[in-house]
């Protein structure tokens, strides 16, 4: 939880008055509350977390720290389904009745596929290849 | 220098290392006050690649596993409630209370649910009018500005049945305990970037002047750590004692204004207690009188708490720096992250849980033959 991770502002819109952004993280995406960052722009990076950007970023960091995450795991750590990973800290399957239920925003599963290996890594690179912002 | 192919630019790795060796003529104790930093020292084994003369000692920066106890038992009792949704973010589902975990209470039929962000738990209120949500919010000033903002947009929207269970902790005050502790070793800080990007550097001059410690802003990555330990140690060669920002690319000396804002609205500063280290003044926050409506235990009779610690676990030591988490006794024997005594080795930032992913193998001794062997299999990292 306490992993901040540099995503790329997709496009943003309002909810309730909120600013919202949807932000991609190599292949996740979020919805992500810039409320504390309101000039932020599409195509720009920002360090995420839990839901809301903190502070700009520039691409080049951004990719790097997304990379290495994506390397380390880290990315499936954060995004990953907890009660999954819960589980399997406590050494047992999947203890209840019905599916597993992840968070609201929880991404498509081939988009959540691409944290499980290196395959966030092109996602990233394929971010810059669009010419960034 | 066993691990540093591993680097992300292994060239720079082993410059900034052989400036350090250059450098350091005298033993000199660190604490990285991060949860997420002792991981990557850890993991990469920076420790090892360093000087035996330079330290790091792990600090207290884990928000999970500083929550204390008696919070968490009235996060279990909340949840337990019939009409309640608990809603938390998913490392603290195995989070020991006192007897069982979130987890099962979920497995007992209660509501937990696991959201990636606050606002995920005011949804969840919206849609579910009848029902009263709850989320529970811990973390340090990086979790704090959205859970902050989260009850503001309740209050703005009028959503009745949310609430928050606070148990929010702040890095300088606990700067300032560890450095009165008579016990206390260190002799500078790697301080927490995250934590640096919201609040600014404004609170640590005054910690660096009085305490004459060097406090160095660092990140997260292998290359940040390293850079962050040979701009301390520079300082510490050379007598000095200023707060040096070694992560520019995400701290602004001023931090994020909107959010430094938001936390003045909603939050108020109060004495907090931290589990395994004891109630530390001004280290914390609770919601100021204006949303005092939306504090989980005014809306919840959470009393008569009864909380009970293993006696093994010293994990409070741990936090402190005291101790190493293999040097407790039920390191990797009775306590394990299938089978955690304390938090320290539940959350996934903390130090006694680092030690056994990336250190287990090194740390305990072999298995005699026909013993129950201690080992289970390497956990994937
Ligand atoms: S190894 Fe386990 S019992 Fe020992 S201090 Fe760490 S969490 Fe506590």
């Amino acid at each position: 939880m306490c992993l901040a991770v540099p995503g790329r502002v997709l496009d943003i819109g309002e909810r309730d008055g909120t600013r919202m952004a949807t932000v991609a993280f190599g292949g996740v995406q979020k919805e992500v509350c810039l409320e504390y960052l309101p000039d932020l722009q599409v195509g720009e990076y920002a360090i995420v977390h839990v839901g809301f950007a903190l502070q700009r970023l520039d691409e080049e960091s951004a990719r790097q720290t997304l990379e290495l995450f994506a390397q380390l795991g880290m990315l499936q750590e954060e995004f990953g389904d907890p009660w999954e990973q819960a589980a399997q800290a406590g050494g047992g399957e999947w203890p209840f009745a019905d599916a597993p239920d992840a968070a609201p925003d929880a991404a498509p599963d081939g988009a959540a596929d691409g944290v499980r290996g290196h395959d966030a890594v092109p996602a990233v690179g394929a971010a810059r290849e669009e010419g960034g912002r | 220098m066993r691990y540093i192919d591993e680097f992300q630019d292994p060239e720079l790795a082993r410059r900034l290392l052989d400036d350090i060796h250059a450098t350091v003529t005298r033993p000199w104790a660190l604490m990285e006050v991060c949860g997420g930093q002792t991981h990557t020292i850890i993991r990469h084994g920076i420790d090892q690649l360093l000087p035996e003369r330079v330290e790091l000692i792990h600090g207290p920066g884990c928000p999970v596993c500083v929550t204390p106890l008696e919070v968490i038992d009235k996060a279990l009792e909340i949840a337990s409630r019939p009409n309640v949704i608990f809603c938390s973010f998913g490392d603290m589902l195995r989070v020991p209370g006192t007897g069982r975990d979130l987890f099962q209470v979920r497995s007992e039929g209660g509501d937990v649910r696991v959201v990636y962000s606050p606002l995920d738990a005011l949804r969840i209120a919206r849609q579910n009018p009848a029902r009263q949500v709850v989320f529970f919010g811990i973390g340090f000033e990086t979790t704090a500005p959205p859970n902050a903002m989260t009850v503001y947009q309740a209050k703005k929207l009028g959503i009745a049945n949310f609430s928050l269970l606070v148990s929010h902790v702040r890095v300088p005050p606990a700067i300032e305990a560890i450095m009165r502790s008579p016990s206390c070793r260190v002799q500078g800080f790697l301080a927490a970037g995250h934590v640096c990007s919201v609040m600014g550097t404004g609170e640590y001059p005054g910690l660096a002047e009085r305490h004459r410690v060097p406090i160095v802003v660092t990140g997260f990555e292998p290359l940040d750590i390293l850079e962050g330990v040979r701009r301390a140690v520079h300082q510490l060669e050379r007598g000095e004692h200023t707060v040096d920002n070694a992560y520019a690319r995400a701290v602004r000396p001023e931090g994020n204004p909107a959010a430094l804002a938001m936390l003045e609205d909603v939050f108020e500063v109060t004495d907090r207690a931290w589990r395994g280290i004891g109630i530390i003044p001004d280290s914390g926050w609770r919601l100021s009188a204006r949303y005092r409506e939306f504090d989980a235990e005014h809306r919840f009779s959470v009393t008569g708490i009864q909380t009970r610690e293993p006696a093994e676990c010293r994990s409070g030591e741990v936090l402190q720096g005291l101790l190493k988490p293999h040097e407790c006794e039920a390191f990797g024997t009775l306590c394990t992250p299938r089978n955690p005594l304390g938090a320290t080795m539940v959350s996934s930032e903390g130090a006694c849980a680092a030690y056994y992913l990336y250190r287990r193998l090194e740390l305990t001794p072999a298995p005699q033959a026909g013993t129950a062997a201690p080992l289970e299999a390497s956990p994937v990292v």
